[in-house]
């Protein structure tokens, strides 16, 4: 995609593969947090009777910029007991691991990082990287609190995984890919082809499916919420017990980059419902570039309905963010392993039945 | 119950440690009961199907700087002898009535028989009338400074005589 | 071979997001369970006794203005009546009136505090707003009366320092009639979610034998089930002419004496305090509120213990005169301060989570705890 766009442009792979690698940094992760902080306080602000920031540019619209500028110039502090090269490292791992799940996501029909065969599972599986970048954390910050965050926050992650796979596996029954392009081309047409609404299947399969993938749509949400650290699961950094969980020793630039890991997370995970269950790019009613018979104008809509649907669901993150109070972390626990996992279980039993009709 | 009625039960139980009965012109009529026999008359009162005094209210501690004043050249000046007091505030819950004790000790063998045992309540009070008069309470289970930092030497500050120390951890007081 | 395993230390404050101030608790744990909770206080001692044994009498109401500085007008009350009960004066009925109308209002602001702090402990922040929302209106209702909104020095021994201002009652009314709707509201959003409810449910739960042993009053006490109000079984000031209930814990989500019940007593009582306002406000007579203010406050010899009852619980004053302009000692029994000291009782086998839930629930305020 992509990359062989800009292989053919430069004729040299390595420059495409540099080149394609940063796009969606600078294209899309750094605008969306830039975007989606202010979004949050004023989301936040508007929901709690209050204004939010509102002296930096109209309404506080570069206040965001404000706050990069002002991380940019901390100082970036070191205690001498921490471990430093661990303390270094893990948030660039942390960084690293919400990043290169982009890698495979499909913003469009024409902009795709890059179009493996098992970009789902990619995805999975690229995204444990945080966990170890969470743990080196808590531990190399040498801090009591920061290491009680640092373990919640793997217990947390690794739960919350199991139920996750099983959803994904149970779409993967389903479409019988895990090409992520493939799974959103099936979804293509109107949003009865999503596969919320039992995809593109033909007879009374499809309305058999519709209960089970709201079902499995509903458990995969609420498990990718736990994944990304959000509010009722935001135990690991939970403000008020652990002062802020594991990023509590950093500041300056590293404290920036699990913020911003953490915004690029909340978008990452919202573009796995919307592939899996929202028809990825696809527009719910069909295209205005086919209407009009403009070919280059579809995949710029597409753009539009990703990032649509994604922000949409992110939005709905702030939403429960701001309205829930937390659990206990043996409460969450029991979430997953009492309630998720059992139903994402027979869920998936159900619909393997379902599909062998 | 009255307070006069209580004290004539107790008269008649503790004839050694019930000191007296002092009617007040204001406030609170009070029992002086002598301090190492203050938790017997409190268990007392606690058991006691008729008083049950289930609840202690407060209990203070009193400078009374009743001592010979003795002035130095720089004006500060020093109580020699006196007393502090004990006040114990008990309540009934069960029987409404209201009951108040006294306990007054020597400066110089600050001794009182805690009543922690009794009424949980009285172990911060206790903590905080040792920490701010040094009135040393026995049996006490953790009698450590409450309010004050735990190192601090320089006298009990609640005293009518107490004076700045000049220096703590080699910080000048006052600075 | 069973596994070893350490305990460890966490030292929780005193500089730390939820303990309220400057509250060191020293936790042992093991992982996550407490085993034990050892609390350190006096990081705010200001030496407040010491001080009022330098004052005069009517200098001492501004200092207790700071102790609960979230309660500050009933402090004041607490002060005026114990100095009242050792003079020997009766104060007009108006300025009784203004005195359970400032009270009640600064219950459920009080209150309101405690909720809302409560809520962004478990993790609710914007409930805590909501409620902060709602206080800033009864702060300007003070503002109005007293000029200054967290530390009032309004009420004197004797009266209080001015009349209301004419639009004062108008505008209260108007309060009680918005804030009615916002007590649902905050039901709605927080006490009955159910996250909240499995947070604070069976978590800290305190029996009744224990509460009345360790001297706990106001609402920790009523929701362990005891109908314990000094307004009702010690009845001062004019609260004897006023109807209105005593809410205790009846264990509704959970065990009768947990920090639900807590919070809930809490909510109830806005409830009945706004009822009491509504009757105040009703029933408050002309008069003039300077006209018993002693001129100069020389009281006799003798002991008085003078207790009302604090948004926290029972606020006493045990006031010792040795007839001299000066109080000869001044002790606070601070509601907070004894409250605080069963946390340890609390705690135990409960997780790091639980002790910010327990703590909130006691609700405390630093500076009355040192004072």
């Amino acid at each position: 995609m992509i990359y062989e766009y800009f292989s053919n442009l430069t004729g040299s792979e390595v420059l495409a593969s540099i080149i394609s690698a940063f796009l969606p940094l600078f294209l899309f992760i750094l605008p969306f947090a830039l975007i989606a902080v202010l979004l949050e306080r004023k989301v936040s602000a508007h929901m709690q009777d209050r204004l939010g920031p509102m002296r930096v540019g109209y309404h506080g619209i570069l206040q965001t910029i404000a706050d990069i500028l002002k991380l940019i110039q901390k100082e970036d502090i070191i205690a001498d007991q921490n471990d430093k090269p661990l303390f270094n490292i893990a948030p660039v791992l942390v960084f690293a691991g919400s990043y290169a799940v982009f890698a495979a996501i499909p913003f469009s029909s024409s902009y795709l990082g890059s179009n493996i065969d098992l970009g789902l599972f990619f995805i999975v599986g690229i995204s444990g990287l945080v966990v170890a970048g969470i743990l080196m954390a808590g531990w190399a910050s040498n801090n009591k609190y920061t290491l009680l965050g640092a373990m919640r926050s793997a217990a947390q992650l690794i739960s919350y995984e199991i139920p996750t796979i099983m959803i994904v596996v149970t779409v993967l029954m389903v479409t019988g890919t895990l090409n992520l392009k493939e799974i959103t081309e099936l979804q293509s047409g109107y949003f009865w082809n999503w596969l919320i609404f039992g995809g593109n299947i033909a007879g009374i399969a499809k309305y058999l499916l519709i209960p089970f993938m709201f079902v499995g749509f509903v458990i995969i949400y609420i498990s990718t919420l736990a994944e990304v650290n959000r509010t009722p699961f935001d135990i690991p950094e939970a403000e008020s017990e652990l002062v802020s969980g594991y990023h509590t020793e950093y500041s300056g630039m590293k404290f920036a980059m699990f913020f911003l890991a953490e915004y690029a997370n909340m978008f990452a995970v919202s573009a796995i419902v919307v592939l899996l269950f929202f028809g990825g790019y696809h527009s719910p009613f069909g295209y205005l570039g086919n209407t009009l018979g403009l070919s280059w104008l579809v995949p710029i809509e597409q753009l539009f309905w990703f990032t649509f649907k994604g922000i949409g669901f992110v939005l709905v993150q702030m939403w429960l963010r701001w309205t829930l109070p937390r659990l206990r972390v043996d409460q969450l626990m029991a979430v997953c392993w009492k309630y998720l996992i059992p139903i994402a279980f027979v869920n998936l039993l159900i619909v393997g039945l379902i599909t062998l009709l | 119950m009255t307070e006069k009625e209580i004290f004539d039960i107790l008269k008649e139980k503790f004839p050694e440690s019930i000191i007296e009965f002092v009617e007040a012109q204001v406030g609170e009529n009070y029992i002086k009961v002598s301090p190492l026999e203050i938790d017997k008359v409190c268990a007392f009162l606690f058991t006691d199907s008729r008083l049950q005094f289930d609840s202690l209210i407060n209990l203070s501690g009193v400078d009374d700087a009743n001592g010979e004043k003795k002035v130095k050249e720089d004006g500060s000046f020093n109580f020699i002898g006196g007393t502090l007091s004990v006040v114990y505030h008990l309540e009934s819950l069960k029987h409404l009535h209201k009951l108040t004790l006294l306990v007054s000790i020597e400066k110089d063998k600050q001794d009182v028989v805690s009543v922690t045992d009794i009424w949980a309540h009285a172990n911060w009070h206790e903590r905080e009338a040792f920490d701010l008069l040094g009135i040393n309470f026995l049996n006490h289970p953790d009698l450590r400074r409450i309010l004050m930092p735990y190192d601090w030497d320089g006298g009990f500050p609640l005293r009518k005589d107490y004076k700045d120390p000049e220096f703590y951890e080699g910080m000048k007081i006052p600075y | 071979m069973a596994l070893k395993t350490e305990e460890m230390t966490l030292n929780m404050g005193p500089q730390h997001p939820s303990t309220h101030g400057v509250l060191r608790l020293e936790l042992q744990l093991d992982g996550e369970f407490i085993i034990d909770v050892t609390p350190h206080i006096g990081y705010l001692h200001r030496c407040f006794e010491k001080h009022a044994e330098f004052m005069t009498y009517p200098q001492v109401v501004p200092y207790t203005d700071r102790m609960d500085y979230l309660a500050s007008m009933y402090n004041e009350f607490g002060y005026a009546l114990a100095v009242e009960k050792l003079l020997g004066i009766e104060v007009p009925d108006r300025v009784e009136y203004i005195r359970v109308i400032m009270g009640e209002l600064q219950r459920i602001a009080s209150h309101l505090v405690a909720l809302g702090t409560y809520g962004a402990d478990i993790g609710a922040v914007t409930p805590f707003l909501f409620c902060f929302r709602d206080r800033e209106k009864i702060l300007s209702l003070f503002e109005m009366a007293s000029g200054a909104r967290l530390l009032y020095n309004y009420i004197w021994v004797g009266g209080v320092s001015r009349d209301l201002p004419p639009e004062f009652l108008r505008l209260t009314k108007e309060f009680v009639d918005y804030f009615r709707p916002k007590i649902k509201e905050l039901n709605d959003l927080l006490t009955f979610n159910k996250i909240f409810i499995e947070r604070t449910a069976n978590v800290g739960i305190l029996p009744l034998d224990v509460a009345v042993n360790y001297g706990i009053t106001g609402p920790m006490l009523r929701a362990s089930g005891l109908k314990w109000d000094l307004r009702k079984n010690d009845p001062y000031s004019v609260y004897d002419k006023l109807e209105f209930e005593i809410p205790v814990g009846n264990g509704r989500m959970g065990t009768v004496g947990d920090s639900w019940d807590r919070y809930y007593v809490r909510i109830l009582e806005m409830e009945e305090s706004l009822k009491i306002v509504e009757q105040a406000l009703k029933q408050i007579p002309e008069g003039d509120v300077l006209s018993a203010i002693p001129k100069r406050i020389k009281p006799p010899v003798g002991q008085v213990y003078g207790r009302v009852e604090n948004p926290r619980g029972e606020l006493g004053y045990f006031i010792v005169s040795d007839g001299s302009v000066n109080p000869k000692r001044i002790k606070v029994r601070g509601p907070s301060f004894v409250n605080l000291a069963v946390i340890g009782e609390l705690c135990k086998g409960h997780m790091i989570a639980d002790v910010i839930s327990i703590l909130g629930s006691i609700d405390i305020v630093l500076g009355e705890v040192d004072r």
